[in-house]
């Protein structure tokens, strides 16, 4: 955040300070309360629940769970929104979940092209670039120049999967464990799964990444 | 509609800049338009695909240069007009000037949670059989209907094969525009990227989407 933004926050009586869309979000936010279609308190729920509870740590103890347990491994690519509602996750954005497994021969990226469909319920709200035009429109025709900017280079050999999300079922990338992790348990090995590496545009942390 | 929204093969938009840390909201609006977005979802007054359809059916220049919770307010602000809750008169006003219209319900905080765990599945009762099995060879639609719809131009009148078959769901042509939900079979129909952006594409890509069953044709 800017200083100016910063500015803002702390500025919620004096309305010249603050830009169009401000205003706009404001204006309509008081006439929906002031109709009694919304209440403000439900609103400040939804947003701490994204901010505090719902995020990538849910989908890492998805993938960390299917690393060491071979039943589980296979419930989650039989039905993927019953085994992850065996841990608790499920609903909104999350009702219908397919998870794709990485191999060494074929590696899996999802994307949404039309909007922004993710799966909230393992990995929370979507970061900006996943929703911007250069991933959405980039990530279908050239998806290894997409990798290339985060960093990752597969072998040219390997294919490349990628999932357009255009209904209601979201894709959940499961990625390949990393190597040198044989007895790692799965608090461990969760604390490997990033964000990006169960949407495709990444890999798990290595081992010697980590401080243990 | 081929709206600004069907990004997918354009070029031109330059890096994908992913913010390291990237906190969840960027500005405290940002927090008031995606909680308002929800909240008023919750009313039951319209549903998912037309929320989508408020927003891709904004004019490409409004669109584009729009941030995402900004389309998100533009679309609500559609919403909210189109059916009658607000007049554009008081969204001009920036408060309320008549008596609210009647909203099957309202989000309280304390059922949130309740609200959020139940989500809003789209799959429904299969009525028929479907029509495609897994690994059958299809052709998708040369289509270009105004309204809504979810089948990306870049995978318009392309061949390709069913590989998942997800059961029966809303069909969003229809239900964007309150033509009742007509729910569909749903495949999963992958095409090679040779077959999508010609002999140029990388040989190693495969790429799918989700396409509803009047999507589709036997190849």
């Amino acid at each position: 955040m800017n200083r100016h933004q910063h500015d803002q926050d702390h500025d919620h009586h004096d309305h010249s300070h603050l830009s169009d869309i401000e205003l706009r979000v404001r204006a309509l936010e008081s006439i929906l309360v002031e109709k009694g279609y919304v209440d403000p308190a439900a609103i400040d729920a939804l947003v701490e629940t994204y901010e505090t509870k719902v995020g990538p740590r849910n989908g890492a103890k998805v993938i960390a769970k299917a690393w060491v347990d071979p039943q589980f491994r296979t419930w989650l690519g039989r039905d993927a929104t019953a085994a992850i509602a065996s841990l608790g996750f499920r609903g909104r954005q999350g009702e219908h979940m397919v998870a794709v497994e990485n191999t060494p021969d074929e590696h899996n990226m999802v994307v949404c092209t039309l909007c922004s469909c993710y799966p909230w319920s393992v990995l929370g709200l979507p970061p900006v670039w996943y929703k911007s035009a250069p991933y959405r429109s980039r990530a279908v025709i050239d998806p290894r120049g997409v990798l290339a900017e985060f960093g990752v280079t597969l072998p040219e050999t390997t294919r490349i999967r990628v999932w357009d999300s255009t209904a209601e079922v979201r894709y959940l990338v499961l990625p390949m464990r990393p190597e040198g992790t044989e007895d790692w348990d799965e608090e461990g090995l969760a604390a490997l799964v990033t964000r990006d590496s169960m949407i495709g545009t990444g890999l798990p942390t290595k081992p010697d990444e980590v401080v243990r | 509609m081929n709206g600004a929204h069907d990004l997918g093969g354009m070029m031109g938009f330059g890096r994908i800049g992913a913010e390291p840390d990237e906190p969840w909201f960027h500005a405290p609006w940002e927090r008031r338009a995606f909680g308002l977005t929800l909240a008023m979802g919750f009313t039951g007054t319209w549903n998912i695909d037309m929320t989508r359809h408020a927003r891709e059916s904004l004019p490409p220049m409004e669109y584009l240069a729009s941030s995402y919770y900004e389309v998100w307010i533009r679309g609500l602000e559609k919403l909210v007009v189109q059916s009658g809750l607000v007049s554009a008169d008081e969204l001009a006003a920036g408060n309320a000037l008549s008596e609210p219209a009647p909203v099957k319900r309202v989000l309280k905080a304390d059922k949130v949670a309740e609200a959020l765990a139940r989500g809003g599945p789209a799959n429904r009762p299969a009525q028929r059989h479907a029509r495609f099995a897994v690994g059958e060879r299809v052709a998708t639609r040369n289509m270009h209907p105004t309204g809504h719809t979810r089948l990306p131009r870049y995978a318009r009148d392309k061949e390709g094969v069913v590989e998942r078959v997800h059961g029966v769901y809303v069909f969003p042509d229809t239900n964007a525009h309150r033509e009742e939900e007509n729910p569909q079979w749903l495949y999963t129909v992958r095409f090679s990227g040779r077959e999508l952006w010609g002999e140029e594409a990388d040989p190693t890509l495969v790429v799918s989407v989700d396409a509803w069953e009047s999507y589709l044709e036997p190849a």
